[in-house]
């Protein structure tokens, strides 16, 4: 292996690897990603690699373990090229049927196929399966198609051609024009225009300077980031060293999260075969531009996400944020000028510097160019990630994309922005994804989670589980928001276990606004927002809690009354069987004699929901 | 853990007391907690004095200073499994576990955790334990799930390999 | 010199200064708990709040955080101000309900009614009393531990502080006086740290006057003569 040193070597290497490639040839891919992993995706591809070892010995069929696809709800994921024949909810069992039937034969197997939940039809292609229609996947397509471990199939679909582009047809300042042109705005959650923080690191004064890559993903609900660090590494390593060359940086970092190893195991193996192959040291092409990455590890913190505690992990300190009334890009990681952004930000770079600024800003709105990547998960059928032009409704995620709600339920609210974010109601449902008209109705782009939730969710209750997820993980420093969210979570609690009163809502909104007015960073700044949204759009619901002392989605357990509807109980006992506190009591039937109707007392009975799940006649009422 | 063991791990990230949260992560994986004199022993080596390392230690959740369990389940309570019911899960497991979040049986067979969340929202409710991930789980499910694990035998199937 | 303003009032501060030092200095009455000048500013409390206008726009800050800038236009006593560092009090009183300093500011500041249950706290996380510990006399006694709700200062593993020299800067240091001293026959013991230690009595004299740790450190770092503290310091002057 030798490294390559000019943008020809390259392409020269690409070539060989594209003309060792029959495209005809059949080609199995199955989706790793960690939700396939965790629906069994493993077990299918043992199957299938023995199938096509028995079977074919080997040959004439490829099989390639690839990123994921996105479409989580429906994994373990299959996709046969070249005719792009989908299967979804593969089981190890199949691989034989797949093989005979398809591989084989031509034929395709009916029930694996993608099934519309509205017309029963049954879906051949990718891309006609209406999760994927009206998404636009300029960064997310790839993953499908290459195996994360490999640099061959990055080189495959274009790999490293932005990377030759700038190091050699450009210059640093055009770079950045070009970045500031696409008016490329922070996917992280912030939204900040990347070409301007590029420049001011560039201007700043110091020889050494910092690029950093933030995949710390705190957000609950939010696994974008993973699955493209996991699924494409070498996109978001290609859009760092492009940036650091636009900046003058020669060193990076890439901050995962503790909770993600695969995602640290696959950027790792990127990071080294970049660097086996003069993509990654010094004189990278032949450019004479150094340039080296290092992976740092989070321990289990979601502050350590925000910029300024990021960097004092880095530095081996606490992830306790400092007051940035100097920017970062000015003085960050060890006091130098350091340059931070998103896994998708960094991601987005190749595709700007290579197709340019005037056809990225053909996509999106006004004030937010290009596409997002967003987790569809909650209440809503499709569950998975979703790439959508900016300016797309939410009406079409969550219903054309998402196939609305399971079970018929009526929709009741969309979560976006995470923690910092808030709840849109159905009746601004056909607001257009866009930064700025997310953030106008009192909720924000964040991270790109988005939370579905139906009738069946209560929206006090997701106010208090917010509080308690940053009560938790504020670090503690400023008085505002360690009291703040405690309060909050405190008056939370009170009202949804019966004692609220109606003085509660405005002490909740006082406590927001000085949560949010004087703390110093962004996680006590948008503290409030789940508890202010939800209140605004759903003031009834606490108003309920409050007055009737009755939760109307049956979720707040101290609320709710269990009850055996003598009626239709069939005196099988299986609620007592599996009543925890002895609350049941009832005489069964049996041969001998006709029972008694079962009783819950109202005093045992701890509200957990067992005897409603045993009862297989719908006996058991939840008021 | 031997101090030479220790020191390897020291080596391994150049001696370098910025690398203090990936030195104390790497003890962990090993030792599965981070015993006081371990903790003493580093500060020395790194010349980081015992409060700043203690500090450290307690701010972030990765870390742990009380001996963990055999096995490890650990509960999403991301918003996505919130909403699906992770609490009621989590509030059944708790039950039959005898234990708190944070805390471990006393047979020293489970440590129970949250996490806020594993990226798995797609099969939520998710309960890992051990690193291998359990979807749509209900409070009827529990019991269980959690049988496979009662004895010391650790289960195969569909580990997270890394 | 760099000049701004102040309430409309002309001051100047230092370069590299923070905003809270000038105004206190001027006699301009801004309310602080965690702020001390031999420390770095910190910025916990969040009571020294100000509102910062720079090229327009105001901006909520600490002051104690916010550098001296030119031209910056500070206000001290707006409505926001004077509402958001009511509603701080508060909250550390319902925390700290016992604290007579707490409560003597929570007066001033007409935030007499706590809206929240009582806590019985002491310690108002100020830090103050690790900072000096850290940054002045170098002993690294105590820190803060675990994070949010959580968040407390004790010693490393809790227990006895291991590393105090019982100098007392941190009973000195601490705004609400919850770190006690006391000193029987030749022991002083800093009671919140559960730490004794016996102190060094004079040759001539033949009172206790420091404890042997302390001197001990200090005679180290000074490169002071074996014999240094021998003698006390009344004696030798």
């Amino acid at each position: 292996m030798s490294r390559l040193s000019s943008p020809q070597e390259l392409e020269k290497f690409r070539n060989d690897i594209l003309s060792a490639r029959d495209p005809n040839q059949t080609l199995i891919t199955v989706c790793g990603g960690t939700g396939c992993h965790a629906s069994g995706c493993h077990a299918v591809v043992d199957a299938l690699k023995k199938v096509i070892q028995e079977k074919a010995e080997g040959n004439g069929v490829d099989l390639r373990v690839t990123g994921c696809h996105g479409f989580c709800e429906r994994g373990p994921l299959v996709v046969l090229h070249p005719r792009k024949i989908l299967y979804q909810r593969v089981k190890p069992d199949d691989a034989l049927t797949i093989f005979e039937e398809t591989v084989v034969n031509g034929r395709i197997v009916e029930n694996l196929l993608y099934d519309h939940l509205a017309t029963g039809k049954r879906i051949v292609t990718e891309e006609d399966v209406p999760f994927y229609q009206k998404q636009k996947r300029i960064i997310f397509g790839n993953n499908g198609n290459i195996d994360p471990t490999r640099i061959e199939d990055y080189l495959a679909v274009g790999g490293y051609r932005a990377l030759g582009k700038a190091l050699f047809s450009m210059k640093p300042e055009e770079i950045i024009q070009e970045v500031k042109k696409a008016n490329l705005r922070g996917r992280g959650g912030g939204g900040f225009p990347a070409g301007v923080k590029w420049e001011q690191c560039r201007n700043a004064s110091g020889k050494i300077k910092y690029v950093i890559c933030n995949a710390d993903e705190g957000d609950p609900g939010a696994y974008m980031d993973r699955s493209l660090l996991e699924g494409n590494p070498h996109s978001v390593l290609e859009g760092m060293i492009i940036g650091a060359y636009a900046i003058g940086a020669h060193e990076g970092y890439v901050f995962v999260r503790h909770e993600y190893p695969l995602a640290v195991v696959n950027i790792g193996i990127a990071i080294e075969q970049a660097r086996e192959w003069g993509l990654l040291g010094k004189d990278i092409l032949g450019s004479g531009f150094e340039f080296d990455v290092q992976i740092s590890r989070g321990g289990g913190a979601f502050v350590a996400g925000e910029s300024t505690a990021l960097m004092a992990t880095i530095e081996g300190n606490v992830g306790e944020p400092r007051a940035k009334h100097i920017h970062t890009v000015i003085s960050g990681l060890w006091d130098r000028p350091t340059n931070l952004n998103n896994v998708e930000t960094w991601a987005n770079v190749p595709v700007i510097i290579e197709q340019g600024a005037d056809w990225y800003t053909q996509i999106g709105t006004e004030g937010s160019k290009g596409t997002k990547i967003f987790s569809l998960v909650g209440k809503v059928n499709n569950t998975g990630l979703v790439e959508v032009p900016m300016g797309i409704t939410l009406r079409e995620i969550v219903y054309d994309i998402g196939g609305g709600i399971p079970g018929g339920k009526k929709f009741k609210a969309v979560q976006t922005g995470g923690p910092s974010g808030g709840c849109i109601p159905e009746s601004l449902l056909d607001l257009p994804v866009d930064f700025d008209r997310l953030t106008e109705v009192g909720s924000m782009m964040g991270s790109g989670g988005m939370i579905v939730m139906d009738e069946s969710t209560c929206m006090v209750d997701v106010a208090k589980y917010f509080m308690n997820f940053l009560k938790d993980e504020s670090c503690g420093k400023c008085t505002s928001c360690r009291e703040g969210t405690k309060r909050m979570h405190e008056i939370l609690t009170e009202i949804t276990e019966g004692r609220g009163t109606i003085d509660h809502l405005s002490l909740l909104e006082d406590l927001g606004w000085v949560t949010a007015e004087a703390s110093m960073c962004a996680l006590g700044g948008t503290a409030p927002n789940p508890v202010l949204s939800t209140l605004q759009y759903f003031r009834d619901e606490y108003e309920e809690h409050i007055i009737n002392k009755r939760c109307p989605a049956k979720v707040c357990r101290a609320l709710l009354r269990y009850r055996v509807i003598s009626e239709v109980c069939k005196r099988c006992g299986a609620c007592a069987k599996v009543c925890p506190s002895e609350a049941i009591s009832g005489k069964r039937k049996t041969k001998k004699e006709e029972g008694t109707p079962f009783k819950i007392d109202a005093r045992k009975c701890i509200r957990c929901g067992m005897c409603f799940e045993a009862c297989k006649f719908e006996a058991v009422e939840i008021q | 853990m031997t101090q030479s063991e220790i020191e390897a791990i020291i080596e391994r990230y150049g001696r370098k007391d910025s690398a203090i949260l990936s030195i104390l992560q790497d003890i962990q994986t090993k030792e599965r907690y981070l015993p006081r004199d371990t903790l003493e022993y580093v500060g020395e080596k790194l010349h980081i004095p015992l409060n700043k390392i203690y500090r450290i230690a307690t701010f972030y959740r990765a870390l742990s200073l009380m001996p963990r369990g055999r096995h490890e389940v650990c509960v999403c309570m991301g918003t996505a499994c919130h909403v699906r019911g992770a609490q009621r899960v989590l509030d059944q497991i708790t039950l039959e576990l005898g234990a708190r979040p944070g805390e471990t049986t006393k047979d020293l067979n489970f440590t129970l955790e949250t996490v806020n969340c594993l990226g798995v929202c797609a099969a939520g409710p998710v309960v890992a334990i051990d690193g291998q991930y359990f979807g749509k789980m209900s409070p009827g499910k529990v019991e269980g799930t959690l049988k496979r694990f009662q004895s010391d035998r650790k289960k195969e199937g569909t580990n997270v390999k890394t | 010199m760099i000049p701004f303003t102040i309430d409309g009032q002309p001051v100047e501060g230092r370069e590299g200064g923070n905003v809270l030092e000038v105004a206190l200095d001027a006699g301009i009455e801004i309310p602080h708990l965690c702020y001390h000048e031999s420390v770095k500013p910190y910025g916990a409390c969040r009571l020294c709040l100000v509102e910062v206008a720079k090229n327009g726009r105001p901006r909520m800050t600490t002051s104690c955080t916010y550098p001296v800038l030119e031209g910056i236009e500070v206000s001290t006593r707006s409505d926001r101000i004077l509402r958001a560092r009511r509603m701080i009090i508060e909250l550390i009183l319902a925390m700290c309900p016992a604290d007579k300093l707490i409560q003597e500011m929570a007066r001033e500041m007409g935030a007499e009614q706590v809206r929240f249950k009582k806590e019985d706290k002491d310690c108002i996380l100020c830090g103050l009393c690790a900072r000096i510990c850290d940054e002045v006399v170098g002993a690294h006694a105590i820190q803060f531990a675990s994070r949010g709700d959580r968040r407390e200062m004790i010693p490393p593993f809790g227990g006895e502080a291991m590393n105090c020299i019982a100098c007392g800067a941190c009973v000195v240091a601490c705004p609400v006086d919850v770190i006690k001293m006391k000193e029987e026959g030749d022991q002083r013991t800093i009671i919140r740290w559960k730490r004794t230690l016996p102190m060094k009595k004079c040759k001539i004299c033949g009172n206790s006057f420091a404890p042997w740790f302390q001197l001990e450190k200090f005679r180290e770092k000074a490169k002071l003569p074996k014999d240094f503290y021998e003698v006390c310091y009344t004696c030798r002057t």
